[in-house]
């Protein structure tokens, strides 16, 4: 399997990033694109921006972990995934995943297990600053937790 | 013999640091835990089981009960909530 993994303060362009994959996809016959963006409203105070802050010298390699054992559970040609870090505003993406696989099964169900891995045992962390100056760090949610779950054989 | 310690997330912000020198007489992922928690009330509650997720040991996250070796970065991690 094809494997690209960057963490990264840029942004990037699905786009862009799609046409790039397809020329590692091989014969892929799928290909799933999932994009995170950041909302501004998630709680009564609206969102100035989300820092993220990450493990630099492992977080890659966990998420290069992660991608490795989808491939072993689906049948992969190819996987892209960006995860932002540092002040993010607003309806800016955060997080990129793109899996090309031989069907649709297959590169539906990665991509989804490639996002509830990255929320639940990648090191980011997530603090939210809001407009009126204060700031808090997210809380792991159990929902994320029951969502990874569900992948346990 | 000495270890350094790397906080992340919300456990910069409560036990007041990212990072520091600690002596350290050997022991496993545990015995530090047990060092920390012991230093009072805020380290305690801070570290609670609940709420460390993971140590990571030399850039290698840990999964179990794992030796630490002198000289060793510890990265202690807070629940992650990435994605």
């Amino acid at each position: 399997m094809y494997c690209d993994i960057t963490v990264q303060t840029a942004t990037f362009d699905l786009g862009a990033e799609e046409l790039a994959l397809r020329a590692h996809a091989g014969d892929a016959g799928a290909l799933v694109a999932f994009q995170g963006m950041v909302r501004a409203h998630d709680e009564a105070v609206p969102l100035a921006a989300l820092f993220l802050e990450h493990y630099p010298s492992v977080t890659e390699a966990e998420i290069r972990r992660i991608a490795e054992q989808a491939a072993a559970r689906w049948p992969l040609s190819a996987c892209r995934v960006i995860h932002r870090v540092g002040a993010l505003a607003p309806g800016e993406p955060i997080v990129l995943v793109i899996v090309a696989a031989g069907h649709r099964a297959g590169a539906f169900a990665a991509a989804e297990y490639l996002m509830d891995y990255l929320k639940t045992q990648a090191p980011f962390w997530k603090r939210e600053d809001f407009v009126d100056g204060s700031s808090r760090w997210v809380e792991a949610k159990a929902s994320d937790d029951a969502a990874c779950e569900r992948w346990h054989d | 013999m000495s270890i350094t310690l790397l906080y992340f997330g919300v456990l910069k912000d409560t036990l007041g640091c990212s990072t520091e020198t600690l002596a350290w007489d050997g022991g496993t992922a545990a015995t530090l835990l047990d060092l920390l928690r012991g230093r009072g009330e805020d380290w305690s509650q801070a570290l609670a089981p609940g709420k460390v997720f993971r140590l990571v040991v030399n850039q290698q996250i840990v999964r179990g009960d794992a030796a630490i070796p002198d000289g060793a970065e510890v990265g202690i991690l807070p629940p992650v909530t990435g994605g």
